[in-house]
């Protein structure tokens, strides 16, 4: 107890050093557990999704970077198809393509452009207000709606792509109509719209006053800069919203197809297999398969580099209290002269350093569970990032 | 009592021996030892305090013989029998004036730090001017009431021996002789031996008995 009491009244005097070296001590222990937390989370949200997937098409190249797009919703985009590659799957009737248009983002959160039945394919469900039903209608992923503090009845502003650039993308001021409920993936991360809001905010479709001139006639257009474009799609101006060009070349990021069967799916594969053909069919599962397997090579890697670190770290603060004791020599000394107890002094130092690695493996533990009680939102933003 | 007899002390590879045929110090008696530095004043007081033990000859405080003893009941006479004063305090800096005091009691094997005990910490504080800076720490005392922290600490178990290391070697005079006063009374009050290592010539009249330390130095080799 005595050693105890001069142990703590030790540490509080110097606090500083006593604070370095319990994060420290923290830190080396919490470090090798989070990356185990984390690393088993990764693999878990990487393969449960890709295995929940059975194909994506996109753009010829890197089917890592297709699949992380395509499935988590990553910063890393190919080059985009287009629509007339989500209608060759469709005439085929071997499955069901779903567009994502994953070009956009606003406050941090990717906006996911895409049709009605990816909703019932990931089995998401509306936990505040609405589905999206027309255009300019946005639903909030659960995180996004928390961090944002957002709901049904709030706007969110796409993010312009360029601030300099004035022919390029306009923000345009989404309605949130609902939010979904929460479910660990990187849904929750994300705001969707539907794929036509997603090419309003890419300036193939727009809506903007009248262009013809008072009293003229339909072929009078006095179109011109001074026209004031909608960055809001309202019930008022709604119908004044058009697209233009050929709606077969509007751009998707990447295409989810549901097969209808094994077969279908093979069949589907076998006609992108062309290394010349530029659009291809990947399967998640094989894609992240290999990734998972790359990872833990890696993860092999890291605790051994953690493991020195550690070691380190440890000899470290080992040193660290050694020369606490040799400072201390005096005091040791005076303590000695006036009769402190045979091994009173090693009992100093033991509670010093029990204290310090007590209050080390309670930080290491508050952050294990935060990490682990937030390992869903924690996997779900390294993967998109 | 304080009785020492054909004590004799070699330091591990050193040029001179310390010799004490015979040396008494009565109860409450207050002497001074003085001589020139390194010649072992400070090695008598360890050596009474069985801080280091002699090659021969025999320390007594009472009817207890020191040099009899193993570490441990040493380490429990210093703690119980024993308060040392030093010259630099030797204060600790993290606890606070009113810990330093209550230090002892601790460390000691078998002291109960009780109400009683804080209670006699308080007094003796009290008595020597520290009442209302008990909770500071000595970085926020002066030197003179540093000392006197270092002074309550010696004499908080009652000892029957004070030893003084050069207790007034860093204080300014007006802080010599207030310590010294309070070193005198404190004592007297608790029917203490004083033992005190000083190069203050100026104090020495006020002590009962000087020894002139340099008589027992020999160098090693000769006959003592």
């Amino acid at each position: 107890m005595n050693a105890l009491f001069l142990a703590v009244s030790y540490l509080r005097f110097h606090w500083a050093r006593s604070l370095v070296l319990v994060l420290v001590a923290a830190l080396i222990l919490s470090v090798p557990i989070i990356s185990q937390v984390l690393l088993n989370g990764s693999q878990t949200a990487l393969t449960e999704r890709a295995e929940n997937t059975p194909l994506v098409l996109g753009s010829r190249g890197s089917q890592l970077d297709l699949a992380m797009n395509a499935l988590y919703f990553s910063d890393d985009r190919a080059n985009p198809v287009t629509m007339a590659d989500a209608d060759v799957i469709w005439d085929t009737g071997l499955g069901l393509p779903i567009p994502l248009n994953t070009a956009f983002e606003t406050n941090g959160a990717r906006i996911v452009g895409t049709s009605i039945e990816y909703f019932e394919f990931r089995g998401l469900d509306v936990a505040q207000g609405r589905q999206i039903a027309v255009l300019g209608e946005a639903l909030l992923g659960a995180s996004v709606a928390e961090r944002l503090g957002l709901g049904p009845g709030d706007t969110v502003v796409s993010a312009p792509q360029n601030l300099f650039d004035l022919d390029g993308v306009y923000p345009l001021e989404l309605n949130i109509v609902g939010v979904l409920a929460p479910t660990g993936t990187a849904d929750d991360e994300a705001v969707f719209v539907d794929i036509k809001t997603s090419w309003v905010i890419a300036g193939i479709g727009h809506g903007h006053d009248g262009v013809l001139a008072q009293g003229a006639t339909s072929g009078d257009i006095v179109a011109s800069a001074a026209i004031i474009e909608f960055n809001r799609i309202t019930d008022d101006n709604i119908d004044s919203f058009h697209f233009h060009g050929d709606p077969s070349d509007y751009p998707v990021s990447a295409i989810l197809l549901v097969p209808n069967d094994d077969r279908a799916a093979t069949i589907l594969r076998g006609r992108y297999l062309d290394p010349e053909n530029p659009v291809q069919i990947i399967v998640p599962n094989e894609v992240i398969g290999e990734l998972v397997g790359r990872i833990f090579r890696i993860k092999s890697l890291l605790d051994a580099v953690t493991l020195i670190v550690g070691g380190a770290a440890l000899a470290a603060v080992g040193l660290a209290i050694f020369l606490s004791y040799r400072l201390r020599a005096r005091e040791m000394q005076t303590a000695f002269k006036i009769g402190a107890r045979k091994g009173m002094i090693l009992r100093l130092i033991s509670a010093e350093t029990i204290i310090i690695l007590c209050i080390a493996g309670a930080i290491a533990l508050a952050i294990t569970i935060a990490v682990q009680a937030n390992g869903g939102a924690i996997v779900g933003w390294l993967l998109a990032t | 009592m304080i009785k020492i007899d054909d004590l004799s002390f070699t330091y591990p590879g050193g040029d001179f021996r310390l010799t004490i045929p015979n040396l008494v110090l009565e109860p409450g008696e207050k002497v001074a030892v003085v001589g020139p530095s390194g010649t072992g004043k400070t090695t008598l007081l360890n050596l009474i305090a069985g801080i280091t033990v002699p090659q021969a000859g025999t320390v007594r405080i009472g009817d207890q013989t020191v040099t009899d003893m193993n570490d441990a009941a040493r380490r429990a006479l210093r703690a119980s029998k024993i308060g040392f004063v030093f010259q630099d305090f030797a204060l600790l800096e993290y606890l606070s004036a009113r810990e330093n005091i209550l230090f002892p009691y601790r460390i000691a094997a078998g002291a109960k730090l009780d109400a009683s005990a804080r209670a006699r910490a308080e007094q003796l504080a009290a008595s020597c001017g520290l009442a209302g800076k008990l909770d500071r720490r000595p970085g926020a005392l002066s030197q003179g009431e540093q000392q006197r922290v270092a002074l309550c600490r010696a004499l908080i178990m009652e000892p029957a021996l004070v030893l003084a290391d050069e207790a007034t070697g860093n204080l300014d005079p007006a802080n010599k002789a207030a310590i010294l006063d309070l070193l005198f009374a404190r004592t007297a009050d608790q029917g203490a031996t004083l033992l005190a290592v000083t190069h203050d010539h100026e104090l020495l009249p006020r002590f009962d008995r000087v020894i002139d330390f340099s008589t027992f130095r020999t160098a090693q080799g000769d006959a003592a």
